[in-house]
C-alpha cells in the first residue's frame, strides 16, 4: 500500500464471481435434484465443488494476507464486528426455528384440540407433547434428554473449556499446548456428531422417530439437524485453524481468526445448551 | 401542467371522500351492524386523514411558493426546536387514540360470535364452496340441520373466454347454489379449507374470514333486508382463485324454513353427491380425515378431481393412457403408487388436493388410472 | 460508466480492464454501479411483467394468459420489483455514497462486497428461468404463503433457493455496511454528524440482518414441507399454516421499512441542499427512523387480522401498527420544517423528493387506514391494499430513488443530466403513477378482490384507467434510461458541487469522483 496507516483494501481478486458461479450451480442443481432431473445430484456436485475451490482460494488468500502484516488495529476491529453480527444472524436464524417449535407447542397443537377445530375436524386428537400430529396414526417414541443428549453436553461444554485453554495458549505463545488444546476441541467436535449420527440410526429404526413424524418430528430434526450442520461447519474450522497452527501462523497479539472460529463455536454451544432445554428436556 | 395536476389531484382526494356515499368510490353499501361501524369509522378516519393532509401540505405548498428562491426568498438558519417537535409527536399520538377508542369497540364486537341462531360451515375448495348447516347449534335448531351443498360458480366458461359473449348482469359473481340464510338473525359461519388457505368474504356484511385448512375459524352477520349479496374467496388459492364467487340470500324466516324442508330430503337421500359437477363424491359434510360412507367410485373420484391434471398431463403429472408416462411408475407396483397418491409427492397434491378423500376413494382412483394406463 | 474512472494514474494497483474489471472488483465505486444498472434491469423486467398484468386487467374476460399464468406474473412482479429493484438499488447507493460521505477509502471488506453484488445474478437467474420449467414459474404469491406453495412445482424450488442466496447477499451487504460506518469514519466524524443518509442506511442494515435469516429460515421450512415430509404448516401433522404467515411477515413488515427507510435518507438529504437550510430536527430524524425500525417488529401480524387471531391479538398488533404513525410523522413534519422558510430551487431531485413527500404521505394514510383492524377485514386482499403499497413503493421507494439518482449523477458521472428531461420525467411520472394507482383505492373499497385475472363489470372502468396508466408510466421510465445514458456519456462538465446548498464530504471531491478517494481520511470538524 502506498500509505503506511490507509486501510487494508484488497486488490481485484476472482474468488466472489467463482463463488457466484458456485451457488448458481448448486441453486439448479438442488432444485434439478429434488423434482427427480436426473442431472440434478451432478449439477449439485459440480456446484459443491467450485464452492469447496473457492473457499480454500479465498480463505487461503485472506491467511496469506493476514500472515504477512496487512490487517493493522483498524481492520482488525472490523473483524470483530462483523463476526460478531455474522453470529447475531445466525442467532435470528435459529429463532426462526425455535419461534416454529414454541408456535406449535404453545398454539397449533392445543389449537387443534380444542374448540370448533378440535369439535368438528380432529375429534379425537388429544393434545400434549411430544406429539405427532392428528392426521398421523403411527407412534413414535421421543428422544429422552438424559442418555445421549446430556453425554452430548457434556461433551460439548468441555470442549467448549479446551477451546479457551487453547486460546489461553495461544496467548501466552505456548504452541504445545495451543495444539492439543485445539486437537482435543476437534476430538470432542467429531465425537459429539458421531454420537449424534447414532441418535438419530437410533431414531429412525427404534423410535419410529423420523421427520414425518409431525410437530415433534419436524422440529426435532430441524433443531437438531441444523444444530449439528453448524458443529460441523465449526469442526471443520477448527481443523483448518489447527493446519494454521501447525504452519505457524498467529501471533499472541495478532490471531483474530482463532479467535473467531471459538466465538462460533461457543455460539453452537450455547444454541445446543437451548435445545438441550427446550427440544430434549422440558 | 403543474396547477393541472394539482387540480386533479386535489378533486380525485375530495372524491374519495366526498362521495365516499356512492359504492362506486366506497364500501359497498353495508347490510349488518358491522357493516356499518366499519363503515363509519372509515368515513371517519378518511376525514381525519383529509384534515392532516390538507394542513400539512397546505403549509408545504406556501411555502413552496413563497419560499422559493426565484422570488427572492432569503433562507433562514433555525435547524431546531425540541417544543415544536414535543408537540407534533403528542398532537398525532392523541388523534390515533381517538381512532383507537372507536375501533377497539368494533372489534370486539366483531370477535362476540356466541350465541347464534344459526351455525353454517362453509369449507373452501379448489374452486368452490361447500355449506353445511350445522346441527344443534342455534335456536333455529331443526329448522335446517344437516342440510349441505356445494356452490360453483355458474358463470358460463364462454363469456370468460370470448370477448364476443356478451358478458351478463352477474359475470363472475353468481353460483348454482346459493348460501341461504334467514334475514334478523345472528348467522356464525365456521370456516375452513380441503387444500389451501381460501376467505370467506361478503362485503355487505363486513365478514371477512380466512378458511385454513385442518382448522376452523369463525365469525358472525345479522343481515337487515332480504336480498342477494355477493361476495368473493379473498385468498390466493390457486389458478380459479378468481372463481369462486359467494352469493347469500337472505330471506324472511318464513321462507327460509320453506327453503330448508325442500332441501332436506334431497340431502338426505342424495348426500349432496347429487350434484353432477362435484369434485368427489363425498359431502362436506365428511370431516377432514374421515370420508363419508358410501360406495366407492373410483371412476367418479378420478373425473371429479384427478383428470383435473391427469387427462392433460399438467404439471408434470403422468397423462392417463400415456402409456409411456406410466411404465417407470407401474414398476414401482400398485401399494406405493397408491401410498403416493395419498400422501401426494413432489407436484402431485395429497389425495389430489382434497383431503376430505377417503384412502380407498384414492386408492379406486389410482386403480381406473392404472387401468386406463396399461 | 466508463467515464467515471478517468483518474487512475497515480494509483499503483494494476487493474484488469474489461468484463474482468467488473467480475473482480474490489471498488466501492465499480460495485455500486453495477448494484444500480442490476437493480434498473430488474426494475424493467418485473415492470414488464406488471405490463402483462395490467394488459390482462385491461377490460373483464380473459384475453391473455391462462390464470395459472396470471398469478405467475403477479408473484413474479412482486418478487423481483421488491428484491431485484428496490432493495439492490439502495445497495447500490450505499455502496456508492456511505464511504463518500463518512470519508471512507473504501467499504470494510471490499472482496466481500463484490460477492454480495455478484450472488444477485444468479438468484435472479433461478428467479426468471423458473418460468421455462415444467409447472412454470410459482404462482404462489410474492408472500409465497403454505399451503398453495406446498403444492406448485419445480418453480418454487427455485424461487426458494433464489430467496436463500438473496438473503446471503443481503447479510453480506448488510454486515459489510454496519461494519464501514461503526469503524471507517473520518476522524470527527461522530455518529451525530453523519448525514442523515448514513444513518439510515445503519439501522436498515440491522433490520436487514435481524430478518433476512428469519426468511431464510421460513423458506427452509417450506422446502422439507414440500420434500421432506416435514408438516410444519399442515395441521394434520400438528403444524399451522398461519405458522408460515407468522413467520413470512415477521421478515416481511421490517422489509418493508428496509425499502423505506433509505428513501427517507435520501429525501433528507435533498431537500435541505434545495431549500438551502439545514435539515430541521436532525436528532429526532434520528431518533424517529430508530423508532420506525424498533416498532417494525411487533407489527407484523396486522397483515393477518383476518386469519382469525383472538380479539386480544387485534388489538395489539392495531395499536402497535397506529403507533409507526408518529415517528413517520414527526418525519414529514420536519420535512415541511425544514422547506419552511428556505430559499428553494426545484431542480429534478427536489421535485421528486418534494413528490415523494406528498405521494408517499398518502400511502402512510392509506397504511394507517389498513391498520385499523375493523377495517382491513374489509380490505384485505383488495386493491386497496394493493394501492396502498404502490403508494408507498413506487411513489415512496422509487420515487426516493429517482431522486437520489439525479443528486448524485453529477458526482458519480461527471457530467449534468438534461434538466429538461428529467423534469419531463418527474411530470410525467407523478400524472402517471396516480393515474394507475389512486383509482385502485377506489376499486379495492367497492370490492375488487388483488391476484385475480378477471373481475365483474363494475369494476371495468377504473381498471382501464389502471391500465392505461401503468403503461404511461412504464413508457415515462424511458425517460429515465435516456437522461441517465445521456449523462453518462457527455454533456454539461460539473462542478465538484454543483448544487448551491450541498454540505457534505462527496461534494468535497472533484466530479466525477476519482476512483480511489480519501485514501487519507479527511479531518471533520
Ligand atoms: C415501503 C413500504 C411500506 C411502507 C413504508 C408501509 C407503511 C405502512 N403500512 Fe404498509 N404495506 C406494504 C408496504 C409498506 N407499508 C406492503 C408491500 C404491503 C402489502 C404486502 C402484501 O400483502 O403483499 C403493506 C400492507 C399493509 C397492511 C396490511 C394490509 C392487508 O393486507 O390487509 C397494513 C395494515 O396495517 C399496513 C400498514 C402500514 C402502516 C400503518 C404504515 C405506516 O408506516 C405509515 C405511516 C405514515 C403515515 C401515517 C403518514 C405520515 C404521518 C403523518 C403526516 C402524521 C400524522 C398522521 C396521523 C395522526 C394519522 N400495510
Ligand atoms: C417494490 C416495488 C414495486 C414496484 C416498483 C411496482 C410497480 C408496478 N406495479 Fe406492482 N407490486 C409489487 C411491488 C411493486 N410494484 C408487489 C410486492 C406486489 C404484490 C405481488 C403479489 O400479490 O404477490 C405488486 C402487485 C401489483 C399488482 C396486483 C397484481 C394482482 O394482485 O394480481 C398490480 C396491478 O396492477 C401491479 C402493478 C404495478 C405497475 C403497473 C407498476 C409500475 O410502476 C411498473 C412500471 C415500470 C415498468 C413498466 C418498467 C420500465 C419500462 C420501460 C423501461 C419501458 C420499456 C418497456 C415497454 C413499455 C415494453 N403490481
Ligand atoms: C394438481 C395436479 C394433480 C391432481 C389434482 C392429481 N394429481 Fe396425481 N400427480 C400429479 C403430478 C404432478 C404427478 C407426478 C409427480 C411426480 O412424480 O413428480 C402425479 C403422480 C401421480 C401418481 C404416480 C405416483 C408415482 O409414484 O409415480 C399417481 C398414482 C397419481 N398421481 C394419482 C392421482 C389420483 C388418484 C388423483 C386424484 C385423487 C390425482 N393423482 C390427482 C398431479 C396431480
Ligand atoms: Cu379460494 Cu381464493
Ligand atoms: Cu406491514
Amino acid at each position: 500500500m502506498q500509505h503506511a496507516q490507509a486501510y487494508y483494501v484488497p486488490s481485484p481478486s476472482k474468488w466472489p464471481i467463482v463463488g457466484s458461479v458456485a451457488l448458481l450451480f448448486m441453486g439448479f442443481g438442488a432444485a434439478f435434484l429434488m423434482n427427480d432431473i436426473p442431472a440434478g445430484p451432478w449439477v449439485l456436485l459440480v456446484g459443491f465443488a467450485i464452492l469447496v475451490w473457492m473457499m480454500f482460494g479465498w480463505f487461503g488468500e485472506v491467511a496469506r494476507e493476514s500472515e504477512a502484516g496487512k490487517y493493522g488495529p483498524q481492520e482488525d476491529i472490523s473483524f470483530r464486528w462483523s463476526m460478531s453480527w455474522f453470529i447475531f444472524s445466525e442467532v435470528m436464524f435459529f429463532a426462526a426455528f425455535f419461534g416454529a417449535l414454541f408456535y406449535m407447542r404453545a398454539l397449533s397443537v392445543p389449537d387443534l384440540a380444542s374448540g370448533a377445530t378440535g369439535e368438528y375436524l380432529w375429534t379425537s386428537f388429544k393434545a400434549g407433547w411430544p406429539v405427532s400430529g392428528p392426521g398421523i396414526d403411527e407412534t413414535f417414541t421421543a428422544m429422552g434428554p438424559w442418555g445421549i443428549p446430556a453425554i452430548n453436553t457434556l461433551i460439548l461444554l468441555t470442549s467448549g473449556v479446551t477451546v479457551t485453554w487453547a486460546h489461553h495458549a495461544l496467548k501466552h505463545n505456548n504452541r504445545g499446548q495451543l495444539n492439543l488444546g485445539l486437537f482435543l476441541t476437534i476430538a470432542l467436535g467429531v465425537v459429539f456428531l458421531c454420537l449424534q449420527v447414532y441418535e438419530y440410526v437410533h431414531a429412525f429404526h427404534e423410535l419410529n422417530l423420523t421427520l414425518g413424524m409431525g410437530a415433534y418430528g419436524a422440529t426435532f430434526f430441524m433443531l437438531t439437524g441444523f444444530h449439528g450442520f453448524h458443529v460441523t461447519i465449526g469442526t471443520l474450522m477448527l481443523i483448518v485453524m489447527l493446519f494454521r497452527c501447525l504452519a505457524g501462523h498467529f501471533k499472541p497479539e495478532h490471531h483474530f481468526a482463532f479467535e473467531a472460529v471459538s466465538w462460533y463455536w461457543h455460539f453452537v454451544d450455547v444454541v445446543w445448551l437451548m435445545l438441550f432445554v427446550l427440544v430434549y428436556w422440558l | 401542467m403543474k396547477k393541472l395536476s394539482l387540480i386533479a389531484l386535489a378533486t380525485a382526494m375530495c372524491l374519495s371522500g366526498g362521495i365516499a356515499a356512492a359504492s362506486r368510490y366506497g364500501l359497498q353499501d353495508p347490510q349488518t351492524s358491522i357493516a356499518r361501524d366499519i363503515y363509519s369509522l372509515h368515513t371517519l378516519i378518511l376525514w381525519i386523514c383529509v384534515v392532516i393532509f390538507v394542513a400539512v401540505f397546505g403549509a408545504m405548498f406556501y411555502s413552496i411558493f413563497k419560499h422559493r428562491k426565484s422570488v427572492g426568498h432569503k433562507a433562514a438558519h433555525f435547524h431546531e426546536n425540541t417544543t415544536v417537535e414535543v408537540i407534533w409527536t403528542v398532537i398525532p399520538f392523541v388523534i390515533l387514540l381517538g381512532m383507537a377508542y372507536p375501533a377497539t369497540k368494533t372489534i370486539i364486537e366483531m370477535k362476540d360470535t356466541s350465541n347464534p341462531d344459526l351455525t353454517i360451515k362453509a369449507t373452501g375448495y379448489q374452486w368452490k364452496w361447500g355449506y353445511e348447516y350445522i346441527k344443534g347449534e342455534g335456536s333455529l335448531t331443526g329448522v335446517s340441520d344437516g342440510v349441505s351443498f356445494y356452490s360453483n360458480l355458474s358463470t358460463p366458461q364462454e363469456q370468460i373466454h370470448d370477448p364476443k359473449v356478451q358478458k351478463g348482469e352477474n359475470y363472475l359473481l353468481e353460483v348454482d347454489n346459493e348460501l341461504v340464510v334467514p334475514v334478523g338473525k345472528k348467522v356464525r359461519i365456521l370456516t375452513t379449507a380441503a387444500d389451501v388457505i381460501h376467505a370467506f368474504w361478503v362485503p355487505a356484511f363486513g365478514v371477512k374470514q380466512d378458511a385454513i385448512p385442518g382448522f376452523i375459524r369463525d365469525t358472525w352477520f345479522k343481515v337487515d333486508q332480504p336480498g342477494v349479496y355477493r361476495g368473493q374467496c379473498a385468498e390466493l388459492c390457486g389458478k380459479e382463485h378468481g372463481f369462486m364467487p359467494i352469493v347469500v340470500r337472505a330471506v324472511s324466516e318464513e321462507e327460509f324454513k320453506d327453503w330448508a324442508s325442500k332441501q332436506k330430503p334431497a340431502a338426505v337421500a342424495a348426500a349432496p353427491a347429487a350434484d353432477a359437477t362435484q369434485v368427489a363424491a363425498v359431502a362436506p359434510a365428511a370431516d377432514a380425515t374421515a370420508a363419508a360412507a358410501g360406495p366407492v367410485d373410483g371412476k367418479k373420484t378420478y373425473e371429479g378431481l384427478c383428470a383435473a391434471c391427469h387427462g392433460a398431463g399438467i404439471a408434470g403429472a403422468p397423462k392417463v393412457g400415456d402409456k409411456a408416462a406410466w411404465t417407470a411408475r407401474l414398476a414401482q407396483g400398485d401399494a406405493t403408487l397408491a401410498k403416493h397418491a395419498i400422501e401426494g409427492i413432489r407436484a402431485m397434491p395429497a389425495k389430489g388436493g382434497n383431503p376430505a378423500l377417503s384412502d380407498a376413494e384414492v386408492k379406486a382412483a389410482v386403480e381406473h388410472m392404472v387401468g386406463l394406463s396399461k | 460508466m466508463e467515464a467515471v474512472h478517468g483518474h487512475d494514474h497515480a494509483h499503483d494497483h494494476h487493474h484488469p480492464t474489461g468484463i474482468t474489471r467488473w467480475l473482480t472488483t474490489t471498488n466501492h465505486k465499480d460495485i455500486g454501479s453495477m448494484y444500480l444498472w442490476f437493480s434498473f434491469t430488474m426494475f424493467i423486467t418485473g415492470g414488464i411483467l406488471a405490463l402483462g398484468i395490467r394488459a390482462e386487467l385491461f377490460q373483464p374476460g380473459l384475453q391473455l394468459w391462462k390464470p395459472e399464468f396470471f398469478n405467475q406474473l403477479t408473484t413474479m412482479h412482486g418478487l423481483m420489483m421488491v428484491f431485484g429493484a428496490i432493495m439492490p438499488a439502495f445497495v447500490g447507493f450505499a455502496n456508492w455514497q456511505i464511504p463518500l460521505m463518512i470519508g471512507a477509502s473504501d467499504m470494510a471488506f471490499a472482496r466481500m462486497n463484490n460477492f454480495s453484488f455478484w450472488l444477485l445474478p444468479p438468484a435472479a437467474l433461478l428467479l426468471a428461468s423458473s418460468f421455462f420449467v415444467p409447472g412454470g414459474a410459482t404462482g404462489a404469491g410474492w408472500t409465497l404463503y403454505a399451503p398453495l406453495s406446498v403444492q406448485q412445482g419445480m418453480g418454487m424450488d427455485l424461487a426458494i433457493f433464489a430467496v436463500h442466496i438473496m438473503g446471503a447477499s443481503s447479510i453480506m451487504g448488510s454486515i459489510n455496511i454496519i461494519v464501514t460506518i461503526l469503524n471507517m469514519r473520518a476522524p470527527g466524524m461522530t455518529l451525530m454528524k453523519m448525514p442523515l443518509f448514513v444513518w439510515t442506511w445503519l439501522i436498515t442494515a440491522y433490520l436487514l440482518i435481524a430478518v433476512m435469516p428469519v426468511l431464510a429460515g421460513a423458506v427452509t421450512m417450506l422446502l422439507t414441507d414440500r420434500h421432506f415430509g416435514t408438516n410444519f404448516f399442515n395441521a394434520a401433522g400438528g403444524g399451522d399454516p398461519v405458522l408460515y404467515q407468522h413467520v413470512f411477515w415477521f421478515f416481511g413488515h421490517p422489509e418493508v421499512y428496509i425499502m423505506i427507510l433509505p428513501a427517507f435518507g435520501i429525501v433528507s438529504q435533498v431537500i435541505p441542499t434545495f431549500a438551502r437550510k439545514p435539515l430541521f430536527g436532525y436528532a429526532s430524524m434520528v431518533y424517529a427512523t430508530a423508532s420506525i425500525a424498533i416498532l417494525s417488529f411487533i407489527v407484523w401480524a396486522h397483515h393477518m387480522f383476518v386469519t382469525g387471531m383472538p380479539a386480544a391479538g387485534q388489538l395489539f398488533f392495531m395499536y402497535a401498527t397506529m403507533l409507526i404513525a408518529v415517528p413517520t410523522g414527526v418525519k414529514v413534519f420536519n420535512w415541511v420544517a425544514t422547506m419552511w422558510k428556505g430559499s428553494m430551487t426545484f431542480e429534478t431531485p427536489m421535485l421528486f423528493s418534494v413528490g415523494f413527500l406528498f405521494v408517499f404521505t398518502m400511502g402512510g394514510f392509506t397504511g394507517l387506514v389498513c391498520a385499523v383492524a375493523p377495517i382491513d377485514i374489509q380490505i384485505q386482499d383488495t386493491y386497496y391494499v394493493v394501492a396502498h403499497f404502490h403508494y408507498v413503493l413506487v411513489a415512496g421507494s422509487l420515487f426516493a430513488l429517482f431522486s437520489g439518482t439525479y443528486f448524485w449523477l453529477p458526482k458519480w458521472t461527471g457530467h449534468m443530466y438534461d434538466e429538461k428531461l428529467g423534469k419531463l420525467h418527474f411530470w410525467l411520472s407523478m400524472i402517471f403513477f396516480n393515474m394507475t394507482f389512486f383509482v385502485m383505492h377506489f376499486l379495492g373499497l367497492a370490492g375488487m378482490p388483488r391476484r385475480i385475472p378477471d373481475y365483474s363489470q363494475q369494476f371495468a372502468d377504473f381498471n382501464m384507467i389502471a391500465s392505461i396508466g401503468a403503461f404511461g408510466f412504464g413508457l415515462t421510465q424511458l425517460i429515465f434510461l435516456a437522461v441517465i445514458i445521456k449523462c453518462i456519456k457527455g454533456g454539461p462538465k460539473a462542478p465538484a458541487k454543483p448544487w448551491e446548498g450541498a454540505d457534505t464530504l462527496e461534494w468535497t471531491l472533484p466530479s466525477p469522483a476519482p476512483y480511489h478517494t480519501f485514501e487519507t481520511p479527511p479531518v471533520v470538524k
